[in-house]
């Protein structure tokens, strides 16, 4: 039940930025800074993901199969491939290490 | 029917079947990571935003606490509010209206809408994509949950490394240039300094807490980072879509007559 709240609360606030960018006047569009923010946010939080859902296990720094799903996924991406072959790329990388005994 | 020959309206279909089908793996990736169906359909309806979704599973999925994935989504959502004055001051959309404009503001329909040029077709780019993505994206959430359940141990199947190529190809388009790159590069590496010291799921605030510091200290181009998932207009050679630095007060085109008359789209 503790989830549910704050995966209720998550979706409430996201509504919350998409309703405020209709209800603020439109001057503050002006500030730059605003939308720098938001912009550098996404790119931080996106690269953070990223690593810790291939390098982190709980409190730890492993290196396991999931390094290879980064591997395939960047060689995927380079060759600039649609998102579902990346993610797909991604998991037959990791169950394919995983296959040969690296975990 | 005529409304097949809006450009915008084509651009908004293809987008939508692009990025509603890769609701599959939100889906099954949701589902592995802990959460049941109905939340992952709660957060396909009502967050519905790809990135925060992510986040929200992917921290959850780390043993992250229900407050840091809340976190995460929520500080990855606020691009979605630059977004939403984008759109108001090109849609300019009243009453009840805005309302349902402000939940399907996401990445790809404000770039379906700002891409084009002529009002009408902004408006009709805008709710193409908008509404047609939350459909799609919904209903292959719901296949992707249903079939990740019935998958037995998810890194049998590699979904760990599914969730990785997730987050770096949602990162990937918004790597243009240099700058992007060092952004990115700094905020892995506090990532990973901090995951000792921290509770798991907190690193990512970390990351969000430089990330802004950058953001509010330096001084680049104001829309990076601000690039779709999936970007509507690739065959442009540019790379990057036009319309898309305007503000509100950038001049439209507007002394060209609309092809039919305005509020004739929906």
């Amino acid at each position: 039940m503790n989830l549910w709240m704050w995966l209720l609360l998550a979706c409430l606030l996201a509504y919350a930025w998409k309703l405020l960018g209709y209800l603020v006047p439109a001057s503050l569009l002006r500030d730059p800074r605003m939308s720098r923010i938001a912009g550098t946010m996404t790119i931080g939080l996106l690269a953070s993901l990223t690593i810790v859902n291939t390098a982190a296990s709980g409190q730890s720094l492993t290196l396991d199969a999931r390094l290879g799903a980064l591997a395939a996924a960047g060689v995927a991406l380079w060759f600039r491939a649609p998102f579902l072959v990346v993610v797909l790329a991604g998991a037959g990388a990791a169950a394919g290490l995983r296959l040969l005994g690296w975990d | 029917m005529k409304l097949l020959q809006s450009p915008a309206v084509r651009v908004g279909l293809s987008i939508s079947i692009a990025t509603g089908l890769y609701g599959v793996s939100f889906g099954a990736l949701s589902v592995t990571s802990g959460l049941d169906f109905w939340q992952t359909m709660a957060l396909s309806l009502l967050l519905f935003s790809g990135g925060s979704q992510f986040a929200f599973i992917g921290v959850v999925a780390g043993g992250g606490s229900g407050v840091a994935a809340m976190g995460a989504a929520t500080l990855l959502g606020m691009r979605n509010g630059i977004y939403g004055m984008q759109v108001n001051a090109l849609l300019r959309p009243r009453g009840w209206l805005r309302f349902a404009a402000a939940q399907v503001t996401i990445d790809e329909s404000t770039a379906t809408s700002t891409g084009q040029t002529d009002p009408g077709e902004q408006k009709r780019g805008f709710w193409t994509a908008g509404i047609g993505i939350f459909v799609l994206w919904n209903v292959f959430t719901a296949v992707g949950a249903l079939a990740g359940g019935a998958l037995g141990d998810p890194k049998q199947w590699g979904l760990d490394g599914a969730a990785v190529a997730a987050f770096l190809g949602l990162l990937w388009p918004r790597l243009k240039g240099r700058e992007p790159m060092a952004i990115a590069v700094v905020c892995a590496l506090a990532t990973v300094l901090a995951v000792p010291f921290v509770p798991a799921g907190v690193p990512i605030l970390v990351a969000a807490v430089v990330a802004a510091l950058i953001g509010w200290f330096s001084h680049g181009r104001s829309d990076e980072g601000l690039e779709p998932d999936v970007e509507p207009y690739a065959g442009n050679p540019s790379g990057h879509h036009p319309g898309h630095h305007s503000g509100p007060d950038s001049n439209r085109p507007s002394d060209r007559p609309p092809d039919r008359p305005p509020g004739g789209a929906e």
